[in-house]
């Protein structure tokens, strides 16, 4: 304990303080695991300075603000409307688009923004402030589609797969799940067979996010069935397409402006040029792009968390009741205590996760926690907010209610709160390991 | 956007600590026009210039990411600060334009934190410059530049030869987000810095503000049934 104690005041710009008891091991005074030095040196020595989580670089805040802007004016009017009558926002997305927004990875001579994941992390988040769904629609373009395009495909894939997507006339999607199984992605039973120039795939793909709005999707499907998960194979398929057709789309409790229905493959026959990275490396390609994806989904978790508690904190102040405004009252304070809390410590994590990944570390851990503690605190403010608000929380005049039925998907998509928690487990005994 | 506006305890102004500055939005809308006008290739730069301390650099960065090439900060900090207004600005203003050799001045109208509305019209006379305020629309033509104006009885359309001042009123245009891509060009993009004196500018004011209060909170209304009632409740208050 005090060796690590000290190696940590050694270090500058440290700006902020662990709690000892994340060194366990160390607390008997017993020397330092190698693994465990390695999980302590990227925590102190980091990507950038971790002071930095104190105070973001200039252009992440400007960037921020605009994104922040953005959304106070152009979504937050609409965000209700939109939930309402299941709209999607196109006109939004290519407003964003036009801002980089859809891009924000993409290198400029492809047409993106050329910026960071943290930048990313931040436009998703401030973007799903003002509306859920859209920044459900960002996250889903940013990270499912054009992430595994980015890093598999060839240069040729890339002009054509990404640089049409960027400007948010088009947007993608990602078919992995199916009706046989979700978190089990390792059965997919989705077929491709190769006939002479051609992939011809058959199956069907359930819960696609962005389904009826998207022009293009990378999907996954068996080509070696006896290879088992490391026979799943990506592609690239044109929407619509020959061979392609959409389920109904699914009535849903939230994120309702976004659209969520089955891919149905028929013989849908495409070029051998679509097949995205190498045969058989499609289970790979899609656990790496989930890692990222949950990012993108903490970010947006957080988003919705931070609107939920905006909005109570807001009520706080202008319902009296007892003669005075609520927020005098200890049990009123105490949730907005807790919704606080749980939204910084998890925005702390992504932004964390996010760094981690572009110093090109290991983030998948950390991704994970990021993943699981905003989707948490999503659901418990879009919760607390509701009870906060009390009865009018139940009714659509104010957006509490939209804040909660919006979170409860982040506990599902892009890998279960169940699966988040087998990563992080996988990840620390790893770490442990004799 | 949404703070609550405090007066300090001593009435000498309102409390400013801790209140997230953001560019007056006339102003935006004036950066607005100038980028529109590069784009369209009638002029060549576009500076953009703020006076105060060090946190208008942040503005002039939002300036530069919404696409003005560089950025001037004239350092005006502590009581000078306090003190300053549109005489001091615009005297800044009228010495910059000289320097830099500037063939239009774009500003907002007036800004929402003092609504003065005095600016863009001392800085022209100090220029001895033609001026074209509450611009609702702006057109170059040559070396003239035809304005609308937006007057209490309607459009004016004036035709005045450059170089001019001209402010902007709130349907000039509608200003863009900046863009990802322009945030990080914005970065590499140079900001100068340099104080009053050394464009020989004297900062003292002519004004004292005196005193600093709330407005009065409004009380509730009476409704009456008729006329008569109405004009028999003013008679009884005195204001008839």
């Amino acid at each position: 304990m005090n060796n690590i104690a000290a190696l940590f005041k050694a270090r500058k710009g440290i700006g902020f303080v662990v709690h000892p008891s994340v060194f366990s091991g160390a607390r008997t005074g017993i020397k330092v695991k190698s693994e465990r030095t390695e999980a302590l040196g990227l925590c102190v020595s980091g990507c950038r300075s971790l002071s930095s989580l104190a105070e973001l670089p200039e252009m992440h805040q400007m960037m921020r603000q605009t994104c922040r802007d953005y959304a106070d004016r152009e979504l937050g009017p609409i965000a209700g409307k939109l939930d309402k009558e299941h709209l999607f926002p196109g006109q939004q997305v290519r407003e964003l688009g036009a801002m980089g927004v859809m891009a924000v990875e993409v290198p400029e001579e492809l047409g993106g923004a050329g910026m960071d994941y943290l930048a990313y992390s931040l436009a998703v988040e401030e973007i799903s402030r003002g509306c859920g769904s859209t920044g459900c629609v960002v996250s889903v373009n940013n990270s499912l589609y054009i992430g595994p395009i980015l890093k598999f495909g060839t240069q040729k894939q890339k002009e054509q797969w990404i640089t049409p997507f960027t400007t948010g006339e088009k947007v993608g999607c990602f078919a992995l799940s199916e009706p046989g199984n979700g978190s089990d992605a390792g059965a997919a039973s989705t077929l491709a067979r190769q006939e002479g120039e051609e992939w011809v795939l058959n199956g069907t793909k359930a819960w696609i996010t962005n389904s009826w709005d998207a022009s293009a999707t990378v999907i996954f499907a068996t080509t070696d069935k006896s290879l088992k998960h490391k026979g799943i194979s990506a592609f690239l398929v044109p929407m619509p397409h020959p061979g392609l057709s959409l389920g109904k789309k699914e009535d849903k409790l939230g994120i309702r402006a976004t659209s969520t229905a089955n891919l149905i493959l028929e013989d849908c026959r495409i070029p051998l040029g679509n097949m995205l990275g190498p045969r058989g490396s499609g289970f790979k390609i899609a656990m790496q792009t989930l890692d990222s994806g949950r990012i993108g989904i903490a970010s947006q978790a957080l988003g919705i968390a931070q609107a939920a508690l905006d909005c109570a904190a807001d009520y706080a102040h202008k319902r009296t009741a007892f003669g005075n405004p609520i927020g005098k009252l200890q049990a009123i304070q105490f949730k907005l205590a807790d919704m606080a809390v749980a939204v910084e410590s998890a925005r702390l994590l992504t932004w964390k996760a996010a760094m981690l990944k572009d110093a090109k570390k290991p983030f998948t851990k950390e991704a994970a926690m990021a993943k699981l503690a905003a989707s948490e605190a999503a659901t418990f403010c879009g919760h607390q907010s509701i009870q906060v608000l009390g009865g009018m929380g139940y009714v659509t005049d104010m957006p509490a209610e939209r804040h909660y039925r919006d979170a409860r998907i982040t506990e599902i998509y892009e890998g279960t709160s169940e699966i988040q928690r087998l990563v992080i487990a996988g990840q620390l005994l790893k770490e442990y390991a004799p | 956007e949404n703070t609550k506006i405090r007066v300090k305890p001593d009435h000498s102004g309102v409390v400013t600590d801790g209140v997230k500055h953001s560019m007056n939005p006339f102003c935006e809308i004036a950066v607005e026009e100038a980028v529109k006008l590069k784009e369209k290739k009638l002029i060549k730069e576009v500076v953009a210039v703020s006076c105060g301390p060090t946190q208008v650099t942040e503005t002039i960065r939002t300036a530069l990411a919404m696409g003005c090439d560089r950025g001037i900060h004239v350092e005006v900090s502590g009581k000078d600060y306090e003190a300053m207004g549109p005489l001091q600005i615009s005297k800044i203003f009228a010495a910059l334009a000289k320097k830099e050799e500037a063939s239009l001045i774009i500003l907002g109208k007036q800004a929402i934190d003092d609504d003065c509305n005095q600016t863009g019209q001392m800085t022209a006379a100090l220029l001895d410059w033609p001026q074209g305020t509450f611009a609702s629309e702006v057109t170059i033509d040559g070396e003239k530049v035809k304005v609308v104006r937006e007057i209490d009885g309607g459009l004016e359309t004036i035709k005045i030869s450059m170089p001019a001042v001209l402010t902007a009123d709130l349907r000039l245009n509608t200003p863009r987000y900046a863009t990802l891509p322009n945030i990080m060009k914005a970065k590499k993009k140079k900001i100068a810095n340099m104080k009053p004196a050394d464009l020989g500018v004297d900062m003292v004011s002519r004004v004292e503000v005196l005193r600093v209060d709330e407005p009065p909170t409004r009380l509730a209304g009476v409704k009456v049934e008729t006329v008569d009632d109405l004009v028999a409740k003013l008679r009884a208050n005195g204001t008839i």
